[in-house]
């Protein structure tokens, strides 16, 4: 055990105690809260990885936007701060199917991967990202702004009242 | 030296934890919360693939996951308003799949329900 394998398995109890906190919390909330506890988690675990933009880029978009923008539909949607106790199903199926993929897939990999080791990356590999993104990958790239054009737009017409069609109703409507 | 087992049962158990939330949560953002919980350890797994390839690939592919996340929570989360503004309730439990009208109308009338025809789920008129 290196002083790296120890920092990821800090790491890796501290996302997971996040996404058990996550799941279970009564509270909308904290739910959020500890999202971002978990997700950090995971940067960190990015971070020791030597994927360092992506950790960054985790920081910014996971715990930056994503989070702030689920806290945000906890509020619009009027949830009861506090504890609300109408927020599960039954547990039993939820959590043999949780417990059997989770479980099923550590065991997979401390079987394959229990004593393989690699040498601790090297740090600061943002160049080389970018050389891939804009050389092999440039095309997925640019599709990939097209989907976020896409979404803007479908999230745009999903969230928009609908104003004109209700005054052409009213005005069918008074018609009669 | 590191052990990419450790970052790889991490993990597991992450997507473990978002599959349990899905089934589990009935309340649509909760619901989110776990689908991002699940596509974080697939991001972490991608990454980990990376160190043992000394490669970038994965970390790519990671981005993109990370870009695709953050549209699906945009337009999820626009969805999961349009709903509350329907139904005043966003139990996904209450969500039919199909869109006839209910036979039992929801107590609070949906506010953008024309004067005309009956209501259906989408809030169009009949």
């Amino acid at each position: 055990m290196t002083l790296q394998d120890v920092l990821l398995a800090v790491a890796g109890l501290v996302a997971v105690a996040g996404g058990v906190a996550v799941v279970t919390t009564k509270q909308l909330v904290r739910a959020g809260l500890w999202l971002v506890v978990a997700l950090g988690a995971v940067a960190v675990e990015f971070l020791l990885l030597g994927a360092e933009f992506a950790a960054w880029v985790q920081v910014l978009i996971y715990v930056g936007a994503v989070v702030v923008l689920l806290l945000f539909a906890v509020m619009l949607t009027r949830a009861p701060i506090g504890r609300s106790s109408d927020l599960d199903r039954p547990a039993l199926p939820a959590a043999l199917v949780g417990a059997a993929s989770g479980l099923g897939l550590a065991a997979l990999f401390v079987g394959v991967f229990a004593q393989f080791q690699v040498p601790a990356p090297a740090v600061g590999t943002a160049e080389r990202i970018g050389d891939a993104v804009f050389g092999d990958w440039v095309l997925p790239f640019e599709v990939l702004s097209i989907l976020l054009l896409a979404a803007l737009v479908g999230a745009i017409v999903l969230s928009r009242p609908s104003a004109p069609q209700e005054t052409t109703a009213v005005a069918q409507g008074s018609s009669r | 030296m590191i052990r990419p087992v450790i970052p790889l049962v991490t993990a597991a158990l992450l997507f473990g934890l978002g599959a349990y939330g899905v089934l589990r949560r009935r309340n649509a953002v909760l619901v989110l919360m776990s689908v991002e919980l699940m596509l974080n350890a697939v991001n972490l797994i991608l990454v980990t693939g990376d160190t043992m390839r000394e490669r970038v690939t994965g970390q790519i592919f990671a981005l993109f996951v990370i870009v695709i996340a953050a549209a699906e929570v945009g337009v999820g989360l626009a969805l999961v308003l349009r709903l509350f503004r329907l139904r005043q309730d966003i139990d996904i439990d209450q969500v039919a799949l199909d869109d006839e009208p209910r036979a039992a109308a929801p107590s609070a009338e949906p506010v953008l329900a024309g004067p005309t025809g009956a209501p259906t789920l989408d809030g169009e008129q009949a």
